[in-house]
């Protein structure tokens, strides 16, 4: 196991700039998971921790070693890849002990190492079967366990759930936690799923357009995201955000006026900011609660989403648009129903017209819907 | 019906029309493909005489004969004859494959300079028959002292065979997914254990296809055999039948013979290598 260092690391395509200089420090054991949309460079980051694509610039440090331009091999690192790349020829057992025969290794420490690995993946009865003849989760098993046997330094792994159903996803999602706290591997793992992020990382690493937005533990980003792109990306439904302009800037207790007139108070330090500056405010649609009395808004019920426990209602509110609320499942509310709704002023978000958030004072963290 | 329903796409009575087509059609081209190895296979069993009589009659209690055949092993060297042509077969084919491969997967998965022009003259190489260069191909066998060595017979067919060979495997290479080799370099698998380990595995039924597309033009030359070694040891089948063709007189019986006894070997080698490519369908066909 080892620790993993980035700096300034930058990728270029031809004429294409894909990574704009990525710095990253993780620790021994620790797992990271780098998160952002499609084509945000973070696929390209886990290539070139791996040595399979070329560093442009910056330098990388495996364990305190510089390993640019050192191949995959050499590096001490396994990769997990997305489509799993078992070797469609060669059995369960054969994929798992291809690289330790490769290297030489003595037939009875391959054979303990592989049965050791299928055991504690639970395919230990599989060893015989050709890829084409498991399920996928199987086959998300085998790879992985094609990672273990090697010992690797670290463990990449590019989106390995995103080929799985619903279901299998989530099992394999807490297979994968326990695996790695029995393991103590150090980890980067590439995902476009929030969720996947939040429950398995140690640390997230938000990645817009090639550069981190930001990095931080889970709930560090939930609750203190640095940017609007951060806030909307983190949590599920997304952020809901409205227009606004200050009206009264105050370190602690901001007034803000909406596009309809309504006046809405803010636990927020604006005073960088001035008089009739614009800013989005921020509210979790979890944040939002039917029964408070602090910042009401009325606002036309259009859709309602039932999830059981909970249910999702969308409400048109009139020039400022639609937002999102979560309430609670049992809720009897139907389309067409006029509701209002409020939030408390500590559980308020707000963001400068370049989307940079303000500092949040008295901020509440609690992640439990206030009344 | 029910060996005719086995032969019915599974979608039911309504393809019936549809299928009787295809079938007939196929049927068609079968018969006329075989037709001329059926008259020469039949016509060497039967007297020189009954094959111009009735060149498609069975031979029967009268007309048959197996002079042809007697001829043909006991007062010609058709063994070494064969045995040429099963050399040069085996080790040009067997070359091209593995060559065609390399070069194949060279071309797709590195980028070097170079590249495109490489796989354009491989291009040009399927385009330009290589027998427009006989003289200098020949003036070159001359210079290197090959002429009539198999081996000068074995670089021809190489270079004859590579060009389709490098294109049809590239085809199949660009299909291997790139996570493959990646997932073996992670695995500090070298490069040439990853060609030969993961993906001349995988390639096998393609190369199946290019072994049979190579081999029969080999077998059947008459031309490169004819200039380049025409000598007496190293002389192969198609060549070697020729001796029977005279300018005034041709000993029907014997050609006909020898080239009854040539599909043979071409048929047994035909056989390995289609198993293979069925195989390799049917394995390919399930994800």
């Amino acid at each position: 196991m080892a620790s993993v260092k980035l700096n300034n690391i930058k990728k270029r395509f031809g004429d294409v700039d894909v990574l704009h200089g990525i710095d990253l420090d993780i620790k021994d054991g620790e797992f990271v998971v780098l998160i952002g949309e499609s084509g945000c460079g973070k696929s390209t980051l886990l290539r070139l921790l791996s040595g399979l694509e070329d560093i442009t610039e910056g330098d990388l440090y495996i364990d305190e070693e510089r390993v640019n331009g050192r191949s995959p091999a050499k590096r001490g690192i396994a990769m997990v890849f997305q489509s799993y790349a078992l070797y469609p020829h060669m059995n369960v057992f054969k994929n798992m002990a291809f690289g330790l025969k490769i290297s030489g290794k003595d037939k009875a420490f391959v054979n303990n190492k592989v049965m050791e690995a299928a055991k504690k993946l639970k395919i230990d009865h599989l060893l015989e079967r050709l890829p084409r003849e498991l399920s996928g989760g199987q086959r998300q098993r085998v790879a992985i366990g094609r990672a273990i046997v090697r010992d690797p330094k670290v463990f990449l792994f590019d989106e390995p759930l995103s080929n799985l159903d619903a279901s299998l996803r989530v099992q394999t999602r807490v297979e994968l936690g326990k695996l790695h706290q029995e393991l103590k591997a150090t980890v980067v793992y590439v995902t476009h799923d929030q969720v996947e992020a939040m429950t398995l990382g140690d640390k997230i690493v938000v990645m817009n357009k090639g550069r981190v937005e930001q990095v931080g533990a889970p709930l560090d980003l939930y609750h203190h995201p640095k940017t609007q792109f951060v806030a909307a990306f983190i949590g599920s439904p997304k952020m809901n955000f409205l227009t606004a302009k200050i009206s009264q800037p105050d370190p602690e207790n901001t007034q803000l006026v909406l596009e309809s007139g309504r006046v809405v108070q803010a636990c927020v330090d604006t005073s960088s900011l001035n008089k009739g500056d614009l800013v989005q405010i921020g509210i979790r649609p979890e944040h939002i609660a039917l029964e408070c009395e602090h910042n009401t808004v009325e606002g036309t019920v259009t859709l309602i989403e039932h999830l059981g426990e909970l249910s999702y209602l969308y409400i048109e509110i009139g020039q400022e648009g639609e937002m999102v609320l979560k309430v609670d499942g049992d809720n009897q509310h139907q389309a067409g129903d006029k509701i209002t709704f409020g939030i408390q002023p500590n559980r308020l978000y707000l963001f400068d017209h370049q989307g940079k958030a303000l500092t949040r004072v008295n901020a509440h963290t609690s992640a439990a819907i206030p009344l | 019906m029910k060996l005719f329903s086995r032969f019915m796409p599974s979608s039911g009575m309504r393809q019936v029309p549809k299928s009787v087509t295809i079938h007939a059609v196929l049927l068609a081209y079968t018969v006329i493909a075989l037709f001329p190895i059926i008259v020469v296979v039949i016509n060497s069993f039967k007297e020189r005489r009954a094959i111009f009589r009735d060149p498609l009659g069975l031979p029967d209690s009268s007309s048959f004969t197996l002079v042809g055949f007697e001829q043909v092993l006991l007062r010609s060297d058709f063994g070494l004859y064969s045995w040429n042509s099963l050399v040069v077969t085996i080790l040009a084919v067997g070359l091209v494959l593995l060559l065609g491969a390399m070069a194949a997967w060279a071309l797709t998965e590195y980028k070097f300079k170079g590249n495109l022009l490489i796989t354009f003259l491989f291009a040009m190489g399927i385009m330009i028959p290589i027998r427009l260069g006989t003289v200098s191909i020949l003036s070159l066998m001359v210079n290197l002292n090959l002429v009539n060595t198999l081996t000068a017979l074995v670089l021809v067919y190489i270079a004859q065979g590579l060009p389709l060979a490098v294109y049809i495997l590239s085809e199949f290479v660009r299909t291997i997914p790139k996570e493959l080799t990646e997932a073996a370099r992670c695995d500090s698998v070298s490069e040439y254990k990853i060609f030969f380990c993961v993906i001349l595995p995988l390639l096998k039924p393609a190369m199946a296809t290019v072994a049979v597309f190579t081999m029969i033009p080999i077998w059947n030359d008459l031309w490169f055999p004819l200039i380049l070694a025409p000598g007496e040891e190293t002389r192969t089948i198609t060549l070697g039948v020729q001796q029977f063709v005279g300018q005034y007189v041709t000993d029907w019986n014997s050609v006909l013979s020898a080239l009854t006894l040539a599909i043979v070997p071409v048929l047994i080698l035909y056989t390995i290598f289609s198993r293979q490519l069925i195989r390799g369908l049917t394995s390919g066909a399930v994800k």
